[in-house]
């Protein structure tokens, strides 16, 4: 049976639980929240199947906390929530940061403040990319555009969690979670081989004691860790920025959207094209480190770009970082529960084109 | 000249920085004899607290993760579910296990997880400077009871312990003391149970230690080991719980 490949049609929640255990996730700890439940669910049925560890945690605050123990014992670990949820794990991530443990936490978004709604949202944005818990960490951020993005992109987290030992966040919305597509799973049996954890706390048989710690209380030590970090990041940021580009090579306008947003933009840029409107997109995959690198060759005169969101502009804000004012940057974004249309992505780029 | 009584092998040869009188001394002591005993060093994981023992691992020759404020029993779990061969066991202070941490310590209980978990119950915040504990005697004057802690206010002294004997899922506690040298022995035979029940995989394991803090009871050491009869363990009765 190894690499052989099974066609199925599977929601994006489903998809991401099975990308996990193809990517040879042993431990996951969650609590029940909406838009997230199959996903839970999914884990609940495949990880003991598989004999692995599936917890239904007290709650998000526990199983965050449970993903920090089981990784400290060098175990690939993950959790799952939505919105309100994931405010919750911050305290747990910010401490997996601390820690420099690898895990993945994936946030199906959806509609806040608060207790908001469950329609599908791009708001925690701002908490995915800019640490959201406490103190100067990073975690890489993920944002998967289809299902079977999301069982790749799933696979690939863990791998970059588990390199750069830090916590990887996946970052889908209810309508990634909730919608299905056909995937192609890998059903081969061999997971990517486990990274060598001189780290992990196994006991200390035959070595010297390990300690899993992010407290740093002598002077100086804790500015010497934090620089330890940001090395780290900076390492991050030349290396895993990614992206698609479509059709931007001749675009006097350039449409910039992640994740299911990025799907209606590009059908946008294609009703343009087909109008013989000159329009491309830039859809960032990595979200954390921000695709910069997308833009170098853009921001030429007369070049405008247009950023769509879930939301009432988070990305905007690196999108303007990163053009340092070369170019008009405008904003479309819906958010508690509005969705920008084709229709109306088309009707302001048609404008900026004037 | 023989030697017949001497530092553990768990427990590293350093100078401490807990107070005079402290109770965590003896009982990181008491833990690293008990670990040695019985030849489970190499397979120990240990989870500190957030609190005076934040550090545990300066003085405990074995490995040790930290934990978030209340979030042991969390990570404890995690790990042992991913080891279980190793044992593993979490060192918490009356906050982090009982306020802070109320929700991780009833659900681990009630999951049964098959771990050691040493209750450190000194009726007091040390690390941030003496407040009310969740385990503070009515009365007692602490930084946010000013006054002394009165029910109208702050509500009564939590047994945690006794709270937890009601689930299933737990199979040992005890309260244990370490105001004189009997209890301080019998305290060491609470925590060797609570080991060997792990070991023997009979489930959650609970030692309560009843421990002074001169420091913010505002008493001398001496005044201190002689307040736990007094005072602590009239609310605190010592013993066999479950």
């Amino acid at each position: 049976m190894t690499g052989s490949k099974k066609k199925m049609l599977i929601s994006g929640n489903e998809a991401i639980g099975a990308g996990a255990i193809r990517a040879g996730c042993v431990f996951y700890a969650g609590y029940p929240i909406t838009p997230q439940n199959e996903l839970t669910s999914y884990m609940a049925e495949h990880m003991p199947a598989a004999g692995r560890v599936f917890i239904q945690a007290e709650s998000e605050l526990a199983a965050i906390n449970m993903v920090f123990g089981a990784a400290a014992a060098g175990a690939r670990a993950m959790t799952s929530s939505s919105s309100p949820g994931v405010s919750l794990k911050q305290e747990g991530i910010s401490y997996i940061a601390g820690a420099q443990l690898p895990a993945v936490i994936v946030n199906i978004m959806r509609g806040g403040p608060g207790l908001g709604n469950i329609s599908p949202s791009q708001s925690d944005y701002f908490q995915a990319t800019r640490s959201g818990g406490h103190g100067d960490y990073h975690s890489i951020v993920l944002a998967p555009a289809s299902v079977p993005e999301a069982y790749t992109l799933m696979q690939r987290a863990f791998a970059l969690s588990e390199t750069y030992r830090g916590p990887v966040i996946l970052l889908g919305d209810g309508m990634l979670g909730q919608m299905m597509e056909v995937v192609e799973l890998d059903t081969g049996t061999k997971a990517p081989a486990v990274t060598k954890k001189p780290w992990a706390l196994t006991g200390c048989k035959g070595r010297q004691p390990n300690i899993v710690r992010s407290i740093y209380l002598k002077e100086g030590a804790l500015e010497k860790f934090n620089l330890l970090l940001q090395k780290k990041y900076h390492l991050i940021r030349q290396r895993e920025q990614r992206y698609e580009s479509f059709a931007v090579d001749d675009a006097r306008v350039i449409i910039v959207a992640y994740g299911t947003m990025a799907r209606i933009a590009k059908q946008a840029v294609m009703a343009l094209r087909k109008k013989g409107k000159k329009a491309g997109l830039i859809r960032p995959i990595t979200l954390w480190p921000f695709p910069a690198s997308a833009f170098s060759v853009l921001g030429r005169p007369r070049q405008k770009f247009l950023v769509t969101e879930m939301s009432y502009g988070q990305m905007l804000e690196d999108v303007r970082l990163t053009l340092e004012g070369r170019a008009e940057v405008s904003f479309l974004g819906r958010a508690g529960g509005g969705i920008p249309s084709e229709e109306e992505i088309t009707a302001r780029a048609m404008r900026l084109l004037q | 000249m023989q030697k017949i009584y001497s530092r553990p092998l768990s427990l590293k040869d350093t100078s401490t920085h807990y107070c005079p009188g402290c109770g965590h001394g003896i009982a990181h002591r008491l833990v690293c004899e008990v670990i040695d005993e019985l030849g489970i060093r190499e397979r120990v994981i240990a989870i500190a607290p957030v609190g005076c023992a934040v550090i545990a691992y300066d003085y405990w020759d074995f490995d040790v993760s930290e934990a978030a404020h209340g979030r042991a029993m969390a990570v404890a779990t995690g790990i042992k579910r991913m080891r279980p061969e190793n044992i593993v066991f979490t060192y918490q202070g009356d906050g982090d296990l009982a306020a802070i941490g109320t929700a991780e310590t009833i659900h681990t209980a009630n999951r049964g997880e098959n771990i050691t978990v040493i209750f450190i119950n000194n009726a007091v915040y040390g690390m941030t400077g003496g407040q009310m504990a969740p385990t503070t005697l009515l009365g007692q004057k602490t930084a946010t009871t000013p006054g002394g802690r009165t029910p109208e206010l702050y509500g009564y002294p939590l047994k945690i312990s006794e709270m937890l004997a009601v689930l299933p899922g737990v199979k040992y506690i005890e309260r244990v003391s370490l105001h004189s040298p009997p209890e301080v022995l019998k305290a060491k035979r609470a925590i060797t149970q609570a080991f060997k029940n792990q070991m023997d995989g009979v489930g959650f394991s609970l030692v309560e230690i009843i421990a002074a803090c001169p420091t913010y009871w505002g008493m001398s050491p001496q005044k201190a080991q002689q307040w736990i009869p007094e005072g602590m363990l009239k609310e605190f009765p010592l013993g066999r719980i479950k």
